[in-house]
């Protein structure tokens, strides 16, 4: 191990995904010294979709229009929920400080004034989400009012089918045309991967190929949605460009993950981390990490086997479930992966998982986790904190249910910010 | 519409009847309430038992195993790998019975060679370093499905008829005879009548329930059996533990994958068949002493099937043909053109089927001898796609421009998938997920279908075969099915690939809600 390999910060943010890239974000911001250790982690599967809340009570599957009115009504049900420990006014600023982030790192969001949008997914059903990407916003509002639209897919880009969301709306949303095209330079049968395509559209050379192949089939439509691929780092000016060669609105949706959505969130999180001088230990895992009471953490990470140590002062926990490697499972329990803290879990396998896969009420170890206390800090079983500046955030934490209540970003968002609020009282105390 | 046979139930005893019969020339329509293999056929170890499994429990069933295994590795190779097996025991098993083994075996002609315990381990690594005896037996690995396919398939083509999602609903009876049978599919809602000769119950656990609709109490006794499917192929041979038989002590390779099991765990309904968590803990605790390393492997699924049990009153009352399988000739009954086969094991399905047409034929006063004994089965080309490891081989030596992987984890081609679909359509079945699933690995690799069940359904939209909503219901019930299997195995690295899934099909696209608002 060299000299190089010892790293000092104020904190350590475990975990790459949506909580630990802006638990990092935040710090930095806040003048904090920050590491974040991390591998590739789940953040490539995300579909750009910003969820805050949109389904509660579970068991009656109810949808919200207005988001902030189902997290009231969350934090009054579920009075366990990571959100009945934050204000309104506090996801609400974590909400902004990221998106103004994603802005000034070219990812543009867009949505409605204290409301969910209606977004297509690429089977053709209907999701509603807060905060859409600036490339799939056109889509929201063709959708609202039935415009002519034309879909586009591409000829070898797998999973995703034109025809399909078009056959699956078709009552819904009946003025649609679909065209199948072949991508230009592309080999006409062979496979093609959204990142691929999404690369070659950052060239304003293969955007006019594109353009000219789609044009015949414009016909007066008022919208075209295409599948995810309209670059990467400079998405917005990617469907700018298209649209002004059209002479349409276009729009994307989302293809099957892992796809693009994915990609751009990662980088633009990267981006904007390093420019913030965030030590990034990417694709790195932390193997071991002692805890001092007085002196703090003292972490070894390294991406096959450790070769570095962190000595941080407070640790940030946002290591996900078990996607993301911060829960893992046996045939017996579930175990948090970096610090054996205690898990709140089910009492047994049995009880992990209902018998129907789409039962409402989300499988019961979805709500395992970490429970903490109001700052976020993971506690023993007595309920003291397990240690003064050992915090948590995002899906590791207990009592909720992204997936099914659809709060995904705005728990990673929200708890990541009032964790860092937390870690930034504590320091100070120091 | 009217037939000579009726046969009711597409496991392998229906198939073997049908093909049979029509190697004699004799016209049979077969109905089958859900698929092809869809009840015990389809989910046990796909073993070939050599019979030495039987050999101190039921001496006729080990010799009927025996012959019926050597014949079958004869007239449908392409279906078997003959991976020889092993009968092992390990520190703590009856020594008594080890000792009586191989002239147990000798008295039922089976041939069984003693090795040492350090050279099968090194046949086998895997083995436990506990053992104490080993012994070689000539058990092979079958593919259930693919049999069922090609048997049907060639019954088919000699002029045969089948109806899938067909199920017998009730008798029009008169004067003793079976005279219409009402069918129902339970796809379409269309209900029809069948008149026929001689009607066959070939409905495996489900012939109790058949029996009644001619108001016959039938003596069937339900067995339920769980097994679990590895992700890698732990051996090259069958491993079957030297006891008495009992639960968790056979390991049988089957392509790429292993299957272990089963439990037996007696059951009075038919209604819901799973494999629990409590099952899947039991088999990987008991089976570890035989192959230490299932305690940490990874599983893909987990499935169970129904064992009929004949009971006790049809073997007494003389009927029985051997411990294994019974004929019933309800005409002892009251009704004089009604059979039912029962119990038996897929090793020896081809003999109940000859022993059912030759008394099919004795009714309908047909004498043209069985052939199946004599007569390979024809392999068809749309049924080999459930072999695992086939698609990528033939994918990889055609290299055909455009035909693009829809299943990453199995490497299906969209070739396959077509040719699937044709088969299917001949059968009379429409291609959903689950039905194609059925008849290749798609879905039966690492991703349980979370991505080719997408892939695939884009597929099928593009190429017309699917209209409306019909995708997003079929691919709801396709993952349903698929997770029956993958509830008792989620820990571990399968547990992390189920919450990928869920985030997909719940999280993005809201499966659970009913997909639109």
């Amino acid at each position: 191990m060299t000299d190089t390999a010892h790293i000092s910060c104020d904190l350590c943010v475990i975990g790459s995904g949506m909580a630990g890239m802006s638990a990092a974000l935040f710090a930095a911001d806040r003048g904090l010294s920050t590491v974040l250790v991390g591998r590739t982690g789940e953040i490539i599967f995300a579909t750009g979709f910003l969820d805050l809340m949109g389904v509660h009570p579970l068991e009656a599957g109810r949808l919200w229009n207005d988001p902030w009115a189902a997290i009231a009504a969350v934090v009054k049900d579920l009075p366990q929920h990571p959100y009945a420990r934050l204000s309104a006014e506090t996801i609400r600023a974590a909400f902004q400080e990221v998106l103004a982030f994603f802005e000034a790192q070219g990812l543009s969001y867009s949505g409605f004034p204290d409301r969910n949008a209606a977004v297509l997914t690429s089977v053709g059903s209907v999701k509603l989400t807060y905060r859409v990407p600036l490339t799939m916003w056109s889509g929201v509002a063709a959708r609202q009012r039935k415009a002519a639209c034309l879909l586009v897919d591409i000829q070898g880009l797998k999973g995703f089918s034109a025809r399909q969301i078009k056959a699956t709306l078709a009552g819904a949303w009946p003025n649609i045309r679909t065209a199948k095209v072949v991508f230009p330079g592309a080999h006409p049968e062979g496979d093609l991967f959204p990142e691929r395509l999404a690369r070659s559209l950052e060239t304003a050379g293969a955007r006019a190929n594109w353009a000219a192949v789609l044009e015949p089939y414009v016909q007066g439509a008022a919208a075209i949605g295409v599948p995810a691929i309209l670059g990467i780092s400079r998405s917005a000016e990617v469907m700018r460009d298209l649209e002004k060669r059209l002479g349409c609105p276009v729009f994307e949706i989302p293809t099957m993950p892992p796809g693009v959505t994915g990609l751009r969130m990662k980088e633009a999180f990267e981006r904007g981390l390093a420019g913030r001088q965030v030590g990034l230990l990417l694709e790195n895992k932390v193997f071991r990490a002692a805890v001092h009471r007085d002196s703090g953490f003292l972490l070894e990470a390294g991406s096959m086997e450790p070769a570095c140590t962190i000595r941080a002062t407070a640790v940030l926990l946002a290591t996900g479930r078990f996607m993301g490697g911060g829960l893992e499972a046996d045939r017996h329990a579930v175990r948090e992966s970096v610090f054996n803290l205690p898990v709140h879990q089910p009492e047994g396998r049995d009880d992990w998982h209902r018998e129907d896969f789409l039962d409402r009420r989300g499988h019961p170890v979805n709500s395992a986790g970490l429970q903490t206390d109001e700052f976020f800090r993971p506690i023993d079983a007595a309920g003291r904190p397990v240690h003064p500046r050992l915090f948590a955030a995002g899906s590791i934490l207990a009592h909720q249910d992204w997936i099914r209540m659809k709060c995904g970003s705005g728990l990673a968002f929200a708890t990541a910010y009032a964790a860092v609020e937390s870690v930034r009282a504590e320091l100070q105390k120091g | 519409m009217e037939t000579q046979v009726l046969i009711i139930g597409g496991g392998i005893t229906g198939v073997g009847l049908a093909r049979d019969l029509a190697l004699r020339g004799i016209h049979s329509v077969l109905v089958e309430r859900r698929d092809i293999a869809a009840g015990a056929s389809g989910a046990n170890h796909g073993l070939l038992h050599s019979g030495a499994r039987y050999v101190r429990s039921d001496p006729t069933a080990a010799a009927e195993c025996r012959e019926e295994s050597a014949l079958l590795k004869r007239m449908a190779g392409h279906c078997i790998e003959d991976t020889g097996g092993l009968f092992v025991a390990v520190e703590g098993d009856d020594e008594a019975y080890v000792a009586d083994f191989p002239s147990l075996c000798a008295r039922c002609g089976i041939a069984c060679k003693p090795i040492c315990a350090a050279e099968a381990r090194e046949l086998e690594p895997v083995l436990s370093e506990r053992l104490i005896a080993a012994f070689q037996v000539p058990d092979a690995s079958v593919d259930p499905f693919h049999l069922c396919l090609d048997t049907l398939s060639e019954a088919l083509e000699l002029g045969s008829r089948v109806m899938l999602h067909t199920r017998a609903a009730g008798f029009d009876r008169d004067s003793g005879r079976i005279r219409r049978i009402r069918l129902i599919n339970d796809e379409t809602g269309a209900e029809s009548w069948m008149t026929a000769d001689l009607v066959v119950n070939a409905a495996g656990a489900w012939a109790r329930d058949v029996a009644a609709l001619a108001g016959i109490e039938m003596d069937l006794l339900y067995s339920k059996g769980s097994l679990l499917i590895t992700d890698q192929r732990l051996t090259q041979r069958v491993i079957n533990r030297l006891r008495p038989a009992s639960d968790a002590d056979i390991l049988v390779p089957g392509g790429t994958v292993s299957i272990l099991g089963t439990t037996s765990i007696p059951i009075d309904s038919l209604d819901r068949i799973v494999p629990t968590v409590s099952e899947s803990d039991h088999i990987v605790a008991t089976a570890s002493a035989m192959v230490p390393s299932l305690k940490t492997t990874r599983y893909i699924r987990a499935y169970a099937g129904v064992r009929p049990l004949v009971g006790s009153r049809s073997i007494d009352d003389g009927r029985a043909l051997s411990r294994g399988f019974a004929l019933l000739d309800h005409a002892n009954d009251g009704i004089e053109n009604f059979v039912s086969i029962i119990g038996g094991k897929l090793t020896t399905y081809r003999l109940m089927a000859e022993k059912t047409a030759d008394l099919v034929c004795q009714r309908l006063g047909v004498d043209r001898p069985g052939l199946t004994a004599v007569k390979a089965l024809k392999p068809f080309a749309a049924n080999r796609w459930t072999a695992a490891g086939l698609s990528p081989k033939l994918w990889m030596k055609a290299k055909a421009s455009g035909d693009l992987l829809l299943c990453e984890c199995e490497m299906v081609p969209a070739s396959a998938i077509d040719a699937v679909i044709d088969g299917i359509h001949e059968q009379g079945g429409s291609p959903s997920l689950y039905a194609i699933g059925r008849r290749s690995r798609v879905g039966k690799g690492t991703c349980q279908g979370a991505f080719c069940g997408l892939r695939i359904n884009a597929y099928l939209y593009d190429q017309g075969r699917l209209e409306g909503r019909q995708g997003l219901t079929d691919l709801r019930s396709f993952l349903s099915a698929r997770w029956r299997g993958m509830r008792p195995i989620l820990w571990g690295t399968a547990l992390l690939q189920e919450e990928l899934q869920e985030a997909v099909h719940c999280g993005y696209l809201g499966l659970e809600l009913g997909g639109r608002r």
